[in-house]
């Protein structure tokens, strides 16, 4: 813990009481986030990374546990980190007829307290940027899924925070609109060095997007590194090498473990697994060895692991299949 | 305060008017009531009722109504803006949270009013003859209850969450509360249990006074039981009200 650090939480807590007893939705978390950062909450739905991100953004109360963020104590002094954060809910139901782009973000900008002549500047700053220049007297419900979701990170970012929470931004887009966003989310630390905090189900994202990931499962974090980190420090890339003959696969698996250092070698009927630490340093000096050998492999691919990898062998679930379970608190 | 109150019904009131059928949809009722149903009291005697003076004791009962229904429904829109996110973008701001409910409250307190006068207005051709300034009077006192009861109803919406649980209590609670306060026939027609019932009924003493009004007689005690039963369930509505959507986004 620094001073420095925009979000600092100690042991927090949230329990909800249900009809078949309390459910522990965030059991004790520690979480440090420093300026400029992106880091991502990953997690199957129920994990508790919604109710984290309602806790530090002030809407939840935690059952227990300390947290400052941007400066202020969340408990104590919840309006002064309501004036320094932004909060993107996830998507939510079609909106209000009558409700216009514009004078939605202006509203939402003076309830944040700027004047009204502070918040049309700054409206004519922040629909460019998030690609909504134009639009501002559009209705919400003609909005596309690509465009409904920038908006809502427009409404956001109309008081220029310092931290920006995101809940699963991305949910419910097709492909391109989804890079598109994630442009856009990376630009705001770019060239705002605004400091990103975001929930997602997705891997992709959060390898695309975080500079740590931490992975949270039953209301507790079990992980904690940077996308690249994990993956290494799970199970390292793997090297698929396929033979036509299958005489030849004992022979290759023997060159490949004194060319390289491997840390696992699988045979299949038809291909060699060969697991090493970086899968890019260590196909060449194979290929050579095998080579040398008189073999040559009908086909090579290398897999580096899959975040739904780490995931699996962090709690011994896959991914998917938590994702099946209950939905988030 | 006031600017972030005055936002927040600036928002609601323009998302209203965009919307104006539902304006008219809620004075539909108590018009429906005042073509079909107020013309038969015309014929009936007793309670002060027979003639032209029929429509100086229906009129105020229906401004009540207007007030229950429309404000008691007020929680629907909540529960919408919930689902859209909007509470919650809302709450994320360092606006006070009374501003929040009260620019809501306050939207709704005026549409009542326009409701209101219009409601009267439309009476007029059918024969309502009243106190000028009793009926002015009358729809202050029915803003008042319509802030109190929005307040309530935004509450309720808060802590049911759909409408699922809100529709069945809202016509649970309104239906019976407006019965009893003898909104189509004066309480005095009751027979007595019925007439004991409706005087736990705070609602019976808001109709009273509204009635009471319409006749031009301020100095009848009714006038003074029926403002301050209005001024306090008003005001504690109010402040339950809001007390609710705080800890609801504590």
């Amino acid at each position: 813990m620094t001073e420095t650090d925009m979000i600092t939480a100690r042991s927090l807590s949230r329990s909800f009481k249900t009809k078949s007893g309390p459910v522990e939705a965030v059991r004790g978390i520690d979480l440090d986030v420093r300026p400029g950062e992106i880091v991502g909450l990953l997690g199957p739905n129920g994990a508790g990374k919604t109710t984290t991100l309602r806790m530090l953004t002030t809407l939840l109360m935690p059952s227990s546990g300390t947290a400052t963020v941007a400066g202020h104590d969340l408990v104590r002094e919840p309006r002064d980190v309501r004036r320094r954060i932004g909060y993107v809910s996830q998507v939510g139901a079609p909106p209000s007829a009558g409700t216009i782009v514009g004078e939605e973000l202006v509203t939402q900008a003076r309830l944040q307290g700027l004047s009204k002549a502070d918040a049309t500047t700054r409206l004519s700053e922040v629909a460019p940027r998030l690609s909504l220049g134009g639009l501002e007297r559009r209705a919400l419900l003609e909005l596309s899924g690509g465009q409904r979701r920038r908006f809502d990170i427009a409404l956001g970012l109309m008081h220029s925070p310092q931290l920006v929470f995101l809940d699963e931004p991305t949910t419910g887009l097709d492909p391109q609109s989804r890079a598109n966003l994630w442009d856009h989310i990376r630009s705001l630390r770019d060239d705002s060095g605004v400091t990103i905090l975001l929930t997602t189900h997705y891997l992709d994202e959060a390898d695309a997007l975080a500079d740590r990931v931490l992975v949270m499962d039953d209301g507790k974090i079990v992980a904690d590194d940077t996308p690249d980190a994990l993956k290494a420090r799970i199970s390292g890339d793997v090297i698929t090498l396929a033979f036509g003959v299958a005489g030849e696969l004992a022979r290759a698996e023997s060159v490949a473990r004194t060319a390289v250092p491997v840390r696992e070698v699988v045979v299949t009927d038809s291909a060699l697994l060969v697991t090493v630490d970086e899968g890019a340093v260590a196909v060449a000096p194979i290929l050579r060895a095998l080579d040398f050998a008189g073999l040559s492999p009908s086909s090579i691919t290398v897999n580096r692991p899959t975040l739904d990898d780490v995931f699996l062998t962090l709690t011994g679930r896959s991914l998917r299949e938590g994702a099946e379970g209950d939905s988030a608190a | 305060m006031f600017t972030e109150m005055f936002v927040i019904f600036q928002r609601q009131m323009r998302i209203l008017l965009r919307n104006p059928v539902w304006v008219f949809f809620g004075l539909t009722q108590p018009i429906l009531y005042l073509a079909l149903f107020g013309p038969l009291l015309k014929n009936v005697s007793g309670g002060g009722l027979g003639g032209d003076s029929a429509w100086r004791v229906f009129v105020p009962g229906l401004l009540l109504q207007l007030a229950i229904f429309g404000a008691g429904f007020a929680g629907f829109g909540v529960i919408q803006e919930l689902r859209e996110g909007v509470i919650d973008r809302q709450r994320v701001t360092p606006a006070r949270r009374v501003s929040l409910i009260f620019g809501r409250t306050l939207s709704n307190m005026v549409t009542i009013g326009v409701q209101a006068i219009v409601l009267v207005l439309v009476a007029l051709p059918f024969g309502l003859s009243a106190s000028w300034s009793g009926i002015a009077s009358s729809v202050v006192l029915i803003c008042l209850l319509a802030l109190g009861i929005s307040a309530a109803s935004y509450a309720m919406g808060l802590i049911l969450k759909d409408e699922d649980g809100f529709a069945p209590f809202i016509q649970g609670v309104s239906l019976p509360l407006l019965l009893l306060s003898g909104v189509l026939l004066p309480m005095s027609l009751a027979p007595a249990w019925l007439r004991h019932a409706s005087q736990v009924n705070p609602l019976t003493y808001v109709v009273d006074a509204t009635r009471a009004l319409f006749r031009g007689d301020f100095g009848n005690h009714d006038v003074w039981i029926g403002a301050l039963v209005t001024v306090a369930l008003g005001a504690l509505l109010a402040w339950w009200g809001t007390r609710t959507f705080q800890r609801q986004s504590a």
